[in-house]
């Protein structure tokens, strides 16, 4: 009998646009199969966004484009660019 | 560890130190003697190592002779403290890090303590007392993080960046780095236990020009404005140090990781004028005078 599972891939890029450069990456594989953590790779999974998605994997969340808050302008901190995607497999149950 | 300041030869040059305030970090290869490196293990093998009060004079904290005041007495571990937080600095805290043989999951991507906004700053010290290989983990960094404020394991979720750096090196290496830098542990994955002692120290002297700055006020002649001349040099200098991007930065960030850093080598020289690329003094034209009349 087979299930279906998730695997997350979270992309972070050099800008807004999902077909920008990928700078960062994370990938959480809900199969149980791999166990990816920091510091495990040097190449990114993907050159950009768009390519992921060409290789089948689904955006589930886009990063909102926010002001920054006053007198925080030039302030550096999180990634803003992150892109959440995501693939169903078929697993044995 | 004594009080006295050392000699100019032993300090960090204004090269090094502008890639500290660019990439927040400097890296020291084989710089512990073997010996040494064998005496700081023994400690390491014979269990805990006890952890003395925050606040002490980096001078009270270790028994003369034994092997972490032998290392903190190095001249050139002396050199690197005296440059980047003055003399006899306050002791803050100090760990020996463990990674267990072939361990699963690397630790979280973390900045040390909480949330620091401070324009002063700490450095930690990263000892590697013996060879470490990319199987065996290092730790990991991501150079030029510094000034991203974020607090302690904010960013456990971060797994990869390009350009980030996993410590390969061989006994007796040395990191300097800034309190903000975020790293991690990478997993161990050998049948060996790891080891990298690291010590955290406080400036008890404002931050200002601490280095061998000989050569600094005829670096700072450049074009204050543009400096393209400088930065497309073919030997190193500080304007080519501080412009140049790391690969991770996104590229509207990056611009302002550059204008941190403008912000740091001021505070660091003492010039309120200094610029790379035109980014502050743009910013920093608010005329008030009124045009002549017609």
């Amino acid at each position: 009998m087979s299930a279906q599972r998730q695997i997350i891939m979270i992309l972070y890029l050099s800008n807004s646009a999902l077909d920008s450069d990928v700078r960062g990456w994370t990938i959480y594989d809900g199969t149980g199969q791999t166990y990816p953590t920091t510091g495990d790779s040097d190449t990114p999974p993907y050159p950009t966004g768009l390519a992921a998605m060409q290789d089948g994997w689904r955006v589930i969340q886009m990063p909102q484009l926010i002001p920054p808050d006053k007198d925080l302008e030039y302030t550096t901190s999180f990634f803003k660019f992150e892109y959440v995607f995501e693939k169903i497999v078929e697993v044995e149950a | 560890m004594t009080t006295a300041t050392v000699s100019p030869e032993l300090l960090l040059t204004t090269n090094q130190m502008a890639s500290f305030a660019a990439r927040g970090f400097l890296r020291f290869d084989s710089l512990v003697p073997d010996d040494l490196n064998r005496r700081v293990m023994d400690t390491f093998d014979a269990g805990p190592v006890a952890r003395p009060a925050a606040g002490l004079p980096l001078s009270e904290v270790y028994a003369p002779g034994s092997p972490l005041d032998d290392l903190m007495h190095l001249p050139e571990i002396q050199g690197i403290v005296q440059s980047l937080v003055g003399p006899d600095p306050l002791f803050d805290h100090h760990a020996v890090h463990i990674r267990q043989p072939n361990e699963g999951r690397a630790q979280g991507l973390h900045g040390d303590a909480i949330i620091d906004t401070r324009m002063h700053f700490d450095i930690q010290l990263m000892y590697f007392p013996h060879d470490t290989p990319l199987e065996m983990g290092g730790t990991l960094l991501l150079p030029g993080s510094q000034f991203r404020r974020i607090n302690e394991s904010d960013i456990a979720r971060y797994q990869n960046f390009v350009g980030q750096i996993p410590m390969v090196c061989e006994a007796g290496t040395v990191l300097a780095l800034h309190h903000g830098i975020w790293h991690c542990g990478r997993r161990n994955q050998t049948d060996r236990v790891r080891y990298m002692f690291k010590i955290r120290l406080n400036p008890k002297v404002r931050q200002h020009r601490l280095w061998n700055t000989g050569d600094l006020d005829d670096q700072m002649q450049a074009d204050p404005v543009t400096n393209l001349e400088a930065r497309n040099r073919t030997e190193e200098n500080i304007y080519s140090i501080l412009s140049r991007p790391e690969p991770w930065y996104e590229f509207p960030v990056g611009r302002l990781e550059i204008v941190n850093r403008v912000k740091f080598w001021r505070f660091l020289t003492g010039s309120n004028t200094f610029d790379l690329s035109y980014w502050l003094t743009r910013l920093e034209n608010e005329p008030e005078n009124l045009a002549p009349a017609a």
